[in-house]
């Protein structure tokens, strides 16, 4: 039996090219994939007088795609996502502030930073329940918003951060108060990171972290050391976190204590409610749609915004996202058979 | 005939249960093994302290002659040690060819490669694919675990556990819950199992157990009553009455 196990797996499975299809048809790029990076990028010129807010988008959209490597894929809840947003908008505002006024270097000081925290608090996340998880997240971005106010001789405390100053991107676009270059910077940072994380997503690393998410019991037990696997998940998604972060510093040059809000980091799970968990998409749609809300809302009632948007995440949960999403692929599927054939 | 598992004086204490009591027990390479006893007479007990689920109280497990005892279950199974369980627990929204890539590609070590695509190495894709056909999972192996008929899952159970290559094999169970006319498929894979793998099967069905079993461990009140060969365990008459004599034989 042993002579004949080694037999079919040296000569090749009459189903394995199949297979191979189908493995890798998971991570064929849809029609729709293009559809959304050309619509992000075409919009630097067809909407030039909503790029400050688009740079907003960006930057969210970049921040809770750091969420969804941790909740839609390793199933890790977290209510203090904002910690290494923070630590990242910090580290990249005071290496600005400190003379190193370029832009990528900035970032990559900031991914470093979000990194190493988010390496050495994702131990406390490996036993206990999502409430566990809730409450350790959450402390740990309260302690570090107590912590910046404190320390006001480097972090300016509650007046915030002043004199970031900002060298060129690349060292040849300058900043501009329409947040031309903004937009066009974090969307590059953004799509970069993006297709990383797609990349990682559907590697085998990948695979081993949906399996950790569905059942760590049997994840076990086909050999996978779920705890390396979700240090590792938690410290990527820790630097996106921190690059989100020192996008917003760089591109607004203000750092201030609300980096570390419950609400930031509230807000972005409410943004991948939104959009939808598990697809890499959920967070541009819902960044897309959270302040697009937020912008028309807070124009037509300034100061009740927040229940619209209350009731539309009430209304989101209780139809559910999937008769929604059946109702919408209803209207799209004949078009997007046409589109393939 | 070399000793591929083997407990010494294994001890498990639940307050002041003993649910496994001073088990010395060993499995030689390669035979069939069928672990049986009343309920409550601690077979789960001895299973997660044999997969590492438990730790013992005192005692020790050993695989192939080395200390496993404190290894995690993980470790376990990445040292030839492999289980199915007794409720399916597999991926309910992954396929069967990525929950059997899944296991392959872990045991070759490519599990933590980030860079590469799942499903771009030929050695994971032809092993997954032929563990696939063996196990008649081709036609299925595409479509979502959950919608699967349970005796495929109960399938999938097996040959994830054998996508591990294990060389002592765990079946907790194996056609628990699967319909008559599905069983055989599920008796006929776990009959054709490898020769050189060792497996225990923890079992309620009395025809299945001797149908397959080549030797039988009994356990009564966490304690190992007996271990023998399964026409002498079958002939024994504290056996009858202890286990066989409630009626399961039929």
């Amino acid at each position: 039996m042993t002579e004949a196990t080694m037999a079919v797996t040296t000569a090749q499975a009459p189903a394995a090219p199949a297979a191979r299809r189908l493995l890798i048809a998971s991570a064929r790029w849809r029609w729709w994939e293009f559809a959304v990076w050309i619509a992000a990028f075409a919009a630097i010129v067809l909407l030039p007088r909503q790029l400050l807010l688009l740079n907003e988008i960006a930057i969210l959209a970049l921040f809770a795609l750091s969420l969804d490597l941790i909740l839609g894929y390793a199933g890790i809840v977290s209510l203090g996502h904002a910690a290494f947003f923070g630590l990242g908008a910090y580290a990249a505002g005071l290496i600005a502030k400190f003379g190193y006024g370029d832009p990528l270097l900035g970032l990559l000081g900031a991914a470093g930073c979000a990194a190493v925290l988010g390496f050495a608090t994702s131990f406390l996340l490996l036993r206990g329940s999502d409430l566990t998880r809730l409450m350790v997240t959450l402390g740990i971005a309260l302690m570090l918003q107590e912590l910046a106010n404190r320390e006001s001789w480097l972090t300016g405390g509650a007046d915030g951060l002043q004199g970031v100053t900002m060298a060129p991107v690349l060292g040849r676009f300058d900043f501009d108060i329409f947040g031309r270059t903004a937009y066009v910077y974090s969307l590059c940072v953004l799509l970069v990171l993006f297709l990383l994380a797609r990349r990682v997503v559907h590697s085998p690393f990948g695979l081993s972290l949906r399996a950790v998410k569905l059942n760590p019991l049997r994840a076990r037990a086909v050999g996978i050391s779920v705890n390396v696997r979700l240090v590792a998940i938690y410290t990527m998604s820790a630097a996106y976190a921190g690059v989100a972060g020192a996008l917003s510093a760089q591109t607004t040059q203000y750092v201030s204590l609300d980096v570390f809000d419950f609400i930031r980091s509230a807000d972005v799970m409410l943004v991948l409610v939104l959009g939808g968990v598990g697809y890499l998409y959920g967070g541009i749609l819902g960044a897309l749609i959270f302040k697009a809300m937020q912008d028309y809302l807070s124009s037509v009632t300034a100061q009740y915004w927040q229940f619209w948007i209350g009731l539309v995440l009430v209304i989101l949960v209780l139809v559910g996202r999937d008769r929604i999403g059946a109702l919408f692929s209803r209207i799209t599927v004949p078009f997007s058979r046409g589109a393939r054939s | 005939m070399t000793t591929a598992l083997e407990t010494r004086n294994l001890v498990k204490r639940f307050g002041g249960l003993v649910a496994t009591n001073d088990v010395t027990i060993s499995f030689q390479q390669g035979m069939r093994y069928a672990l049986i006893g009343p309920n409550g007479a601690g077979k789960t007990t001895l299973v997660n302290l044999l997969t590492g689920v438990l730790r013992p109280t005192s005692g020790s497990v050993m695989l192939e002659g080395q200390d496993i005892t404190g290894m995690s279950p993980f470790q376990r199974v990445r040292s030839g040690l492999a289980r199915t369980f007794q409720i399916n627990q597999l991926f309910p929204e992954m396929t069967p060819l990525e929950t059997v890539g899944l296991a392959v590609s872990e045991r070759q070590g490519h599990g933590r490669e980030w860079w590469r695509l799942a499903g771009s190495k030929s050695e994971v894709i032809d092993e997954a694919a032929a563990i696939l056909e063996r196990f008649g999972l081709t036609d299925a192996m595409g479509v979502p675990t959950k919608v699967l008929p349970y005796g495929k899952q109960r399938l999938l159970e097996i040959a994830v556990a054998i996508a591990c290559r294990p060389r002592v094999l765990l079946l907790d169970e194996p056609a628990a819950g699967v319909p008559e006319e599905e069983r055989h498929e599920i008796l006929d894979i776990v009959s054709g199992l490898p020769n050189d793998v060792t497996v225990l099967l923890i079992e309620h069905d009395m025809d299945l157990v001797f149908s397959f079993a080549q030797r039988i461990a009994v356990l009564v009140n966490g304690g190992l009553f007996m271990e023998g060969a399964a026409k002498d365990v079958a002939a024994d008459p504290r056996v009858r009455e202890v286990y066989l004599g409630e009626g399961g034989h039929g």
